[in-house]
């Protein structure tokens, strides 16, 4: 996409942009990975911790347990979006903020309050799902075209 | 007056007789606190949303330069302004309350030197006598406008920048006392097809060098006629890349000549990447800080290049590149002239 | 011991996104998206559930895990109603991550104002 865009440019434009590019500030990469490794793994760990309460405790099952876990993590989330620290866990960590369920719950929360201001009906619900729509959206498509296709392999290609 | 295709000369030198700042409680922690008449310690300035308080500082922004100056309010005849959020309507509201006759602009972050080169030409051609120029950006509203929610832990790269929370406004004059503007070069739009949102240094760069080559070539004067050459928020990386176009085009500025208002505003440390941005950086920067070394006397001539990248969340997302403006205005401290 | 792999697999999940972020330039968005219809095809190949056996929370609060919950609503519903229960039994699993969110976005609405 960007190659063909490039190559559809003058000359002086894809000179300046190899030039720019060699310019840009390059991601510290290894730097992020290992904060990304470190923070993630520790909620994923916190995670751990709480499915475990709830299996001891609360009677879960190990496989249950997921989903009373998830409801915690996004609840702490909330108020640590609320208080505006998610938001710094974020640009230390990156994707180690982001990939677990804490961060679908921060984008959520995190666009709840912001719209709030235009509103609690328009402003609050119709753009709670502003960042997190397209994983909703895509999760459940492909749900779907996977979950029919192994259907189909099982219940009719048996036969 | 024109001279060569796109720069004025004002013959007539309008005056920027005061200016007023506004600043937000980052900037209060910033490198040049000085700068700012007034510093609030509140992010919403008591109001209900962050395009309000950005309102808030563009009016009291305005009230200070009036304040400021020996006039009436009812004297000024024009309020020329603009901003960054959609349809640019801080901007509009500050117009509505300070009930001054209004033009409002758009060149993202290089509005504030659009609308002092407009003010100083009106003034100049006998249009007005006052003229209030002005600009202001907020923080959070702009996030909110152009990338994520405020609250939203999304990484930035090291290319990003920091939008200053702020308002600077001037009141142009045709007499009085104080820096005088004295030539302005209005920019094209440049666009060499950077299509990353977080990297607006790299994308706005060759912009400024445009402006800058054809301001120095228009007016057949050398970069050291200028004590100063400031850009309005180009950042480490801009800043960098512009200065090796520059010197492709065998143009040598000085590097402690060159400076950025993204560079100043901000101290070292403060988590803004590659520097501060939005309409209020050069506005702040230039008004605030760069114009009273004018009064110190420590500086007599300098060129403010304020520059803007004029993409919208939707035109980066439909997959456009990023176009990218300039505008330089002259402002000397007139003591070397009659 | 499973708290040892939930930290290591968890943050190895983290690194590989990390990695599209900076290496592959995607945005958050996209990125997610991705791992979302990554543990859909998993759980579909019918590995997501002994990475879960394995890691526990390590593999079940990476976002991949709801396109795992996802296939696994549908699958379900599937057993038992062919192919219509794929339509219908999507939600079934993974409500508590969606409800959890909508439920506490707007209590945090009510409560917080975003601090800039």
């Amino acid at each position: 996409m960007a190659d063909k865009k490039k190559k559809n440019s003058p000359p002086t434009a894809q000179r300046y942009q190899t030039f720019a590019k060699q310019r840009e500030v390059k991601r510290p990469l290894l730097k992020n990975c290992i904060k990304a490794f470190l923070i993630g793994g520790f909620i994923c760990f916190i995670g751990q911790i709480i499915s475990t309460i709830y299996v001891y405790f609360f009677n879960f099952t190990e496989q249950t347990a997921g989903s009373p876990t998830v409801a915690t993590l996004i609840f702490i989330t909330m108020f640590l979006t609320g208080f505006g620290v998610y938001d710094r866990i974020g640009q230390f960590a990156g994707a180690g903020s982001a990939v677990p369920v804490t961060g679908f719950g921060n984008s959520v929360i995190s666009a709840a309050i912001e719209h709030r201001s235009e509103g609690f009906i328009l402003g609050v619900g119709g753009n709670i799902f502003k960042l997190a729509g397209p994983v909703i959206v895509y999760g459940v498509f492909s749900a779907f075209i996977i979950a029919l296709i192994k259907t189909i392999l099982t219940q009719w290609g048996g036969l | 007056m024109l001279t060569g295709h796109r720069t004025w000369i004002y013959n007539n030198q309008p005056v920027i007789i005061s200016t007023g700042t506004v600043g937000g409680p980052f900037e209060a922690n910033g490198n040049i606190p000085d700068a700012f008449d007034i510093l609030h310690d509140d992010m919403w300035l008591k109001q209900s949303s962050f395009e309000k308080a950005q309102r808030t500082m563009m009016e009291e922004a305005a009230q200070i330069a009036i304040k400021n100056s020996l006039i009436q309010k009812e004297q000024v005849k024009f309020f020329i302004s603009g901003d960054l959020i959609n349809q640019i309507t801080p901007s509009n509201f500050a117009a509505k309350t300070l009930d001054i006759p209004y033009f409002g602009l758009f060149s993202a972050c290089a509005t504030s030197m659009e609308s002092l080169a407009l003010s100083a030409f009106i003034i100049n051609g006998d249009g007005a006598d006052y003229i209030l120029s002005g600009t202001a950006s907020h923080n959070a509203a702009t996030e909110k406008q152009f990338r994520y929610p405020t609250e939203y832990g999304g990484q930035k790269p090291p290319t990003a920048q920091w939008t200053v929370t702020g308002a600077g406004c001037a009141l142009v004059a045709k007499n009085g006392e104080g820096p005088r503007v004295t030539s302005a070069t209005i920019g094209k739009v440049v666009d060499m097809g950077i299509t990353d949102a977080f990297n607006m240094g790299a994308a706005m760069a060759p912009a400024a060098v445009d402006t800058i080559e054809t301001h120095l070539r228009e007016r057949n004067v050398d970069p050291t006629y200028y004590d100063l050459i400031i850009t309005g928020d180009l950042g480490h990386i801009g800043r960098e890349v512009s200065m090796d176009l520059l010197q492709k085009k065998n143009i040598d500025i000085p590097e402690e000549m060159y400076r950025d208002c993204g560079l100043t505003i901000y101290r070292e440390g403060q988590p803004v990447l590659s520097g501060a941005s939005g309409t209020a950086s050069s506005a702040v920067g230039t008004y605030g800080h760069f114009l009273k070394l004018i009064k110190e006397q420590q500086v007599n001539r300098i060129l403010v290049v304020a520059t803007g990248s004029l993409h919208s969340p939707l035109s980066v997302q439909q997959n456009d590149s990023i176009p990218c403006i300039a505008h330089a205005v002259s402002i000397e401290s007139g003591s070397d002239n009659q | 011991m499973i708290f040892f792999w939930a930290f290591v697999v968890g943050g190895t999940i983290c690194v590989i996104g990390q990695i599209l972020f900076d290496v592959f330039k995607l945005n958050p968005g996209v990125t997610l998206t991705i791992f979302v219809i990554a543990g859909a095809i998993l759980d579909g190949l019918g590995l997501y559930d002994p990475l879960i056996d394995f890691a526990g929370a390590g593999a079940s609060v990476p976002i991949t895990n709801f396109g795992n919950q996802l296939v696994h609503g549908a699958m379900q519903e599937a057993e038992q109603h062919g192919i219509i229960g794929v339509v219908t039994g999507i939600f079934e699993v993974t409500s508590a991550g969606i409800s959890a969110a909508i439920i506490f976005g707007v209590i945090g609405a009510i409560i917080f104002k975003p601090k800039g």
